[in-house]
């Protein structure tokens, strides 16, 4: 793998878990439990959709085929897509779209922080510019959790159920394989250790408000990163990619 | 517009002679432009009218997230999507301006929620038709966005200051998702062949349902003279549905378009176009529920209430938890 094609294979990794999360975030406009959760929910989406965009437009300077940043994104296939199983699982109840959130919040937002130290110009600028956001998506979602853990017992319920069933994809983002430790030695990347000691110790601040419990199995899934992906993501990317694959080449 | 036949009190207009001192008082500051506000004496009728026509207008903006919303997965570039995105989020923002101006009038949110889910509340006949293509997506900020705006920007000098202002920052807005919609159009028109046919047929569908978001004419309806007196409705639907006409045939023909009217043209001796009547029939099959959509919509809508009732309370319970928490602990 030469240098540019490994760089480009990271960067798709930061592209696609914006991607899929917001795709899936934004399927909630209008269906929210309050008209204040559709305004704040489609804000993350934007957000996120706002973010794959600059991870994308990146990606494709660093294409060999010269394919743009919707090429990329409307026009690769199930198994080319990088991101991790947490942000493909299905959006299920709203309790479980808010679990997948906050655990996806509570990795980005140190990831990103460490990403913003990157020796890698662009990486950098666009980890800055993206750290702001998600340091808002995280504050909201983590005070969501706590709330809804300590509100009634019915609330308490949907997100400890949605904890149980989440719980086994929360660390994969942290499961380092050869590229992300070459990435990591040439200061391109974060430690990815550091940033799970910082996603550890803010989860366990929540949940302990929250008065939720880790499930007992700490069995971990991973697979996402290099295309192993659920049965959910075929269907996410058949619909998401509809109009690009029904009308090749045309502009819209 | 988003509030069509906002029924008012059905008695007629007052004269001034025929009122007593207080609601004369109330009538000449409207004759004056002075703006009501929500501590203001007001007529009950005036109250229950603008309560209505709020009301229909904010639970228009809040159904109308679905049609959109049905295609935000599927939208075909990062760029429209993040667009459409934004217009569904904005409409959501504008259906809280426009109760949270309604709440200034007496009645709370989650009655004029109620009155949505259980169908008793109205909302525009036009978010009852399914979105099926993305050209319908061009198509409905061009067109619907288009028709609303006839409406809300005269609103925006209406007599009742918290709708005033509300209807200010909306038609900002609006104006923005217009261009948006009329862009998606001019794509699809500069593209291939199967586009124009999409954009075309998605013309076809929604130009007659547009034009009857202005409702039937009123020009005889005591409802429209008392909302004309109150200045809560500044133009019959007929002068709106005009204006509509001639801003939009000659927007279509820049697309190379054909608005599926043949009794529409050019009448030199007015400066107008002359057109067609819609069929009225549809109209009010769709507004008494009868749509291709308002079963789906509306159930939709409960099914986001019923399912977030656990959310809702939720929260509810744990901020009752924490007063307590700082009761006690003062």
């Amino acid at each position: 793998m030469s240098d540019t094609h490994a760089l480009q294979s990271y960067v798709l990794r930061l592209a696609d878990n914006a991607l899929i999360l917001g795709q899936q975030v934004s399927a909630w406009c209008g269906h929210a439990p309050a008209l204040e959760e559709d305004i704040a929910f489609a804000n993350t989406a934007l957000d996120l959709i706002g973010q794959a965009t600059l991870w994308l437009t990146y990606a494709s300077e660093l294409d060999a085929q010269g394919r743009s940043a919707d090429d990329l994104a409307f026009l690769r296939d199930e198994r080319q897509f990088s991101n991790i199983l947490l942000v493909e699982q299905p959006n299920g109840d709203f309790g479980k779209s808010l679990m997948r959130q906050f655990i996806f919040d509570a990795a980005h937002f140190p990831y990103l922080q460490g990403l913003s130290h990157s020796n890698d110009a662009r990486i950098s600028e666009i980890a800055t510019k993206s750290v702001k956001e998600v340091a808002y998506h995280l504050e909201r979602s983590s005070d969501l959790i706590i709330r809804l853990g300590g509100g009634t017992k019915d609330s308490h319920n949907y997100m400890q159920r949605a904890l149980n069933d989440l719980w086994r994809f929360s660390s994969e983002i942290f499961m380092p394989d050869a590229l992300e430790l070459s990435m990591t030695e040439q200061g391109i990347a974060p430690d990815l250790a550091n940033i799970e000691t910082k996603f550890t110790r803010h989860i366990h601040m929540v949940f302990e408000r929250a008065g939720l419990t880790l499930p007992e199995s700490s069995y971990m899934h991973n697979g996402g990163k290099i295309g192993i992906h659920s049965e959910n993501m075929g269907p996410l990317l058949a619909e998401m990619q509809y109009l690009q694959r029904s009308f090749p080449g045309v502009q819209w | 517009m988003y509030a069509q036949q906002v029924k008012s009190t059905g008695k007629g207009v007052k004269s001034l002679d025929e009122m007593d001192p207080q609601e004369r008082a109330f009538q000449e500051r409207i004759n004056a432009g002075v703006k009501i506000e929500a501590k203001d004496w007001m007529p009950e009728g005036y109250r229950k009218t603008l309560i209505r026509q709020i009301g229909q207008h904010a639970h228009s903006e809040i159904v109308g997230q679905l049609p959109e919303g049905n295609w935000i997965t599927r939208a075909p570039s990062l760029e429209r999507k993040a667009i459409l995105i934004a217009k569904v989020q904005d409409e959501a923002g504008h259906g809280l301006y426009l109760y949270c101006a309604a709440e200034t009038l007496g009645i709370s949110r989650d009655e004029m929620t109620e009155q949505l889910l259980s169908g008793k509340a109205k909302y525009s006949s036009i978010f009852n038709y399914p979105t099926l293509t993305w050209a319908d997506i061009g198509a409905i900020g061009w067109l619907v966005d288009g028709a609303a705006i006839m409406n809300q920007v005269p609103l925006q000098k209406c007599s009742y200051g918290p709708y005033s202002r509300a209807m200010i920052r909306i038609c900002k807005e609006e104006s923005f998702h217009q261009r948006q919609g009329f862009d998606i159009m001019m794509r699809l028109c500069e593209g291939t062949q199967a586009q124009k046919d999409m954009a075309q047929d998605a013309l076809n569908r929604w130009w007659w349902p547009a034009l009857m978001m202005f409702g039937p004419s009123d020009k005889d309806s005591v409802h429209s003279a008392q909302s004309f007196a109150w200045n809560i409705k500044q133009d019959s639907n007929d002068e709106l549905r005009q204006k509509f006409v001639d801003q939009t045939v000659p927007q279509a023909k820049y697309l190379g378009l054909t608005v599926p009217d043949p009794d529409l043209k050019w009448n030199e001796s007015n400066d107008n176009y002359d057109f067609g009547e819609p069929d009225w029939s549809e109209f009010f099959a769709v507004i008494s529920g009868n749509g291709p959509c308002n079963k789906e919509r509306l159930a939709a809508r409960n099914k986001a209430w019923d399912d977030g009732a656990w959310f809702r309370e939720g929260l509810e319970a744990y901020a009752v938890k924490q007063d307590a928490l700082q009761d006690a602990a003062e």
